[in-house]
């Protein structure tokens, strides 16, 4: 069934970021825009500097170059905190999750910035903490009810299967309720059939809470069917964007997954 | 000013003291990434060890030699009974474990050869060198400046071995990445045992030291504390480090004591360098020598 | 009724959310609860009561700041015993300064005083993790301890910095004997560990663990990662803070700053390690353990050891104690890293499946 979906103006734009580590060029100048509501992809090749472009977008790396404008912010760097304030959550490569602690309580830290009360009340817990508390847990039931996850709610994470972990870490993410979500890989090492599930999941969060997506993925097949507009970066640069058919075409991305030499 | 280098000498000097314990703390986290606390408990047990065989008739050279035997037997069983079981824990589970090494290691050296504080006289004066004093008029001691050659020696010695033998390019190689260089097929284990063997010469050499200077006693394991703040100037894998850090160290705590020190009342000495490398981790947390580490998410 | 869930249905968040949402829990800690407040004072004589439930309670109370620090927020410290001497000496000061001051108000203050100190040393955690923090707390203990000796404002002139606490009196009630200082500890240490249940089990908890378990993560989540570890440093320094009032008043009655040396930091750390890092009960369990070990052993080794012929030299005991400690550590920390509150907790799950093993 196609829905129509209202893609609205930019949310989130990159202007001609670079980023180096010592020696190392991980983005060169590279610009491209994110609009309200749709699916993004970034591809390429292992290296290509994907990871680096999300971590420059919600404030782990600081590039040297460029800007990163959000929700009309125009902005060097950002940190962390800011990124997460302003609405933009985030799953990553190699899963994230607080490992001694419950699926329940790493969602519940999903919610970290709608608390509203003190460690001062907390510590005396009855009153406004609990009701704090009740109220985000509701959020964060939501959340697990619409991931599928009940069964799981009291077990520690680093018992949990894979693709089990990596659905936690996204409900993690959903419970922040960001307007931007950024996916890093969220399939990477699933099965067929937990591949469909998680496409079906990310699908539905841009359907029914309007989130905008930006994924990183390299299951061509899935990349072409859930986007909308695809970014195409090789050794830190931009070779491609546009819609799935035109970078499915384009000769530069045939070369770069093909490996001609440069 | 002749005194002001006469202190400051008398920094460098101990400064080299401390180089020398914390050359031991460096070997270990080098080859195993383990920064061992019981460093200092080693430099007792064997300062008490070759005193306890002294009294019991073995004459200096044949104690030290059973004292080695002793401190190879100690390092191997180490790495068998502490590090083996905590092979792939987070770094701060072995360095709580050391902790409890420490503590093993210190009550089974008083339990052995009693409790008591001993001398330790292994044949070099402590007394100022005369032609120095008659030229400058500065009193170096000349307990000092042979201790500071021996450390030379032994810094020269661990250099070569650590990069021209086999064993040393493996210890390196096993320092860089436990998985490749079990891969390349190093003997993880062997080298270990090893290194914890080297560290318990090295931690034997410093208790002959420190112990023929100060007495060989229980204070023997604060010497582990002062040579901490070394390895945070110094930064933890750097054998030039520990050296250049405990020069820096022993020379500015002698100076603050005795120019900063009448200000504030005395005794600054116990926490100056602490003080020092806490400041300089602000500015540069991988150390002097030590490398950055980019994080990657 | 056997100890399980069956039958025990949660209709609200709330009710899921207790901190022993098992009935038979709740029937338990109420009975210890009984226990400690009314029938060890009744039973207890008074060497019980000062030299080992007082001493008991107040590294109890120490533990469960070190916890909160290393076990919840992941930080080392080895300055444990320099924030103690701080609330301790704090207190003090308050005390004889302040006619008016209450001496419960004395002990918070003395505790806000050690969070100051605590959070002043934790700043590095900022940019230093691990090992690295730990030798900067190290400097915590030493100067701290050195400060307190040689500026003697701080024991008001006294020699060596020794301070003998001023009499515990509320309302005109003195608190003279080992009965009535236990129930003071007992009813302070009972709400501190309350107050921390309860922060662990909220936002600041989860943070402090966020923190410890990933802290890029947390920080992308929107924890903000530098408050959290400040807010563990100060609320950690806050426990061992009044820890160390209440082992100068009500345990020691005079201490000096030498007496919080690098040694007390170390047992505290212990306590943790051996009882359970990251665990109120462990901090509780692994205090119980320290307390009563060395009495233990001087009591049953040397009769043990003149039993089957041998003859024990004279402190032999506090070597065998350091030789016993050290290789428990290493146990602990190889076989079981969670400590005795893991085999306690294991033991609960055996028991809510009996009589079925699986």
């Amino acid at each position: 069934m196609e829905q129509v979906r209202n893609i609205g103006e930019p949310i989130l734009v990159v202007e001609n970021v670079s980023l180096a580590f010592g020696g190392v060029k991980a983005l060169q100048d590279v610009s491209f825009d994110v609009c309200e509501h749709e699916v993004r992809a970034i591809i390429g090749p292992n290296g290509a500097g994907k990871s680096s472009m999300l971590n420059v977008v919600n404030g782990v790396y600081h590039p040297q170059q460029g800007h990163v404008t959000f929700k009309g912010v125009r902005r060097q760097d950002m940190n962390s905190h800011e990124a997460a304030s302003m609405g933009i959550a985030r799953t990553f490569q190699n899963i994230a999750l607080f490992r001694g602690m419950t699926v329940l309580d790493n969602i519940m830290t999903g919610r970290a910035l709608k608390m509203k009360t003190n460690f001062l009340q907390q510590a005396l817990w009855w009153g406004p903490a609990r009701r704090d508390e009740m109220q985000n847990r509701h959020k964060v039931e939501e959340v697990i009810d619409f991931l599928e996850i009940q069964h799981i709610r009291k077990t520690p994470v680093g018992r949990l299967p894979y693709g089990l972990q990596k659905r936690v870490e996204l409900a993690r993410a959903l419970a922040a309720e960001p307007e931007v979500l950024l996916l890093d890989e969220p399939m990477a090492g699933m099965n067929l059939e937990e591949k469909q599930d998680m496409c079906r999941y990310v699908l539905d969060v841009n359907d029914q809470f309007g989130t905008t997506i930006v994924l990183i993925e390299h299951d061509m097949g899935v990349v072409m069917d859930i986007s909308d507009r695809v970014v195409v970066l090789d050794y830190g640069q931009k070779i491609a964007d546009g819609t799935p058919d035109v970078v499915r075409a384009d000769k530069k991305v045939i070369d770069a997954y093909l490996g001609v030499t440069h | 000013m002749q005194f002001f280098f006469e202190v400051l000498i008398g920094g460098l000097l101990a400064g080299i003291m401390y180089s020398l314990v914390a050359l031991g703390f460096v070997l270990i986290y080098k080859a195993s990434g383990v920064f061992n606390f019981a460093q200092g408990a080693m430099v007792f047990f064997a300062a008490l060890t070759v005193v306890g065989f002294m009294e019991q008739g073995a004459p200096l050279p044949l104690a030290i030699g059973l004292c080695l035997i002793v401190m190879i037997l100690l390092g191997v069983a180490t790495e068998r009974i502490v590090l083996r079981p905590l092979v792939n824990q987070p770094q701060i589970t072995l360095f709580m474990a050391t902790i409890g090494l420490a503590f093993f290691v210190e009550g089974l050296a008083q339990g052995l050869w009693g409790a008591q504080v001993h001398a330790l006289d292994i044949g070099i004066p402590d007394t100022p060198i005369e032609s120095l004093m008659d030229k400058t008029g500065m009193l170096i001691s000349q307990f000092d400046l042979i201790a500071a050659l021996i450390c030379a020696v032994l810094v020269t010695l661990l250099a070569v071995f650590f990069n021209k033998t086999r064993i040393g390019r493996a210890l390196r190689a096993v320092a860089d990445d436990h998985q490749a260089a079990l891969a390349v097929g190093i003997p993880l284990k062997q080298i270990w045992a090893i290194v914890w063997a080297v560290a318990g010469f090295v931690a034997l050499v410093a208790g002959l030291l420190w112990g023929a200077r100060n007495g060989v006693q229980f204070a023997l394991t604060f010497v582990a504390l002062k040579a901490l703040p070394v390895l945070i100037l110094g930064g933890f894998e750097s054998i030039a480090g520990a050296i250049v850090g405990g020069l820096i160290v022993g020379s500015s705590e002698k100076l603050a004591e005795v120019f900063l020190g009448p200000y504030v009342g005395g005794g600054i000495e116990g926490w100056f360098a602490y003080v020092v490398a806490l400041l300089f981790l602000l500015v540069r947390p991988q150390g002097l020598f030590g490398e950055k580490i980019i994080e990657r998410v | 009724m056997l100890y399980r869930e069956t039958g025990q249905f949660k209709t609200s968040y709330a009710a899921d959310q207790q901190i022993f949402p098992l009935r038979q829990d709740r029937i338990g800690v109420v009975a210890t609860l009984l226990v400690a407040f009314i029938v060890v004072p009744l039973v207890a004589n008074e060497y019980w009561l000062e030299a080992i439930l007082i001493p008991f309670l107040v590294f109890s109370l120490a533990a469960l700041g070190l916890n909160i620090l290393t076990g919840y927020a992941g930080q080392l410290s080895l300055g444990t015993a320099a924030f103690m001497a701080v609330g301790a000496f704090g207190a003090y000061n308050f005390e004889l300064r302040l006619e008016w001051m209450p001496i419960l108000g004395s002990f918070a203050l003395g505790g806000v005083c050690a969070a100051f100190v605590g959070i002043l040393f934790g700043l590095p955690s900022l940019r230093i993790k691990g090992f690295y923090l730990a030798v900067a707390t190290l400097a915590a203990q030493f100067f701290v301890v050195w400060a307190l000796t040689h500026f003697n404002w701080f024991s008001n002139y006294s020699a060596s910095g020794v301070i003998t606490a001023q009499r515990i009196e509320i309302f005109g009630f003195y608190f003279l004997t080992g009965q009535s200082k236990y129930l003071l500890v007992l009813a302070i240490v009972t709400l501190l560990a309350l107050a921390a249940k309860n922060m662990v089990r909220s936002e600041t908890g989860r943070a402090w663990m966020a923190v410890r378990d990933f802290d890029v993560a947390a920080a992308v989540i929107g924890i903000p990662v530098m408050r959290t570890k400040l807010l563990a440093f100060a609320v950690s320094s806050f426990y061992c803070g009044v820890a160390g009032a209440l082992y100068a008043y009500a345990y020691l009655g005079t201490v000096e700053p030498d007496g919080f040396n690098l040694d007390l930091s170390f047992r505290i750390l212990f306590m943790i390690i051996i009882g359970g890092v990251g665990s109120i009960l462990g901090s509780f369990l692994g205090a119980a353990f320290i307390v009563l070990f060395p009495i233990l052993l001087n009591r049953f080794a040397e009769p043990f050891a003149n039993a089957i012929g041998i003859d024990l030299p004279s402190g032999m005991s506090s070597n065998l104690e350091l030789i016993i400690f050290g290789g428990l550590i290493i146990f602990f920390l190889a076989v079981e890293p969670l400590g005795l509150a893991r085999l306690w907790q294991v033991a609960k799950e055996k028991l809510r499946l009996w009589p079925f093993p699986h």
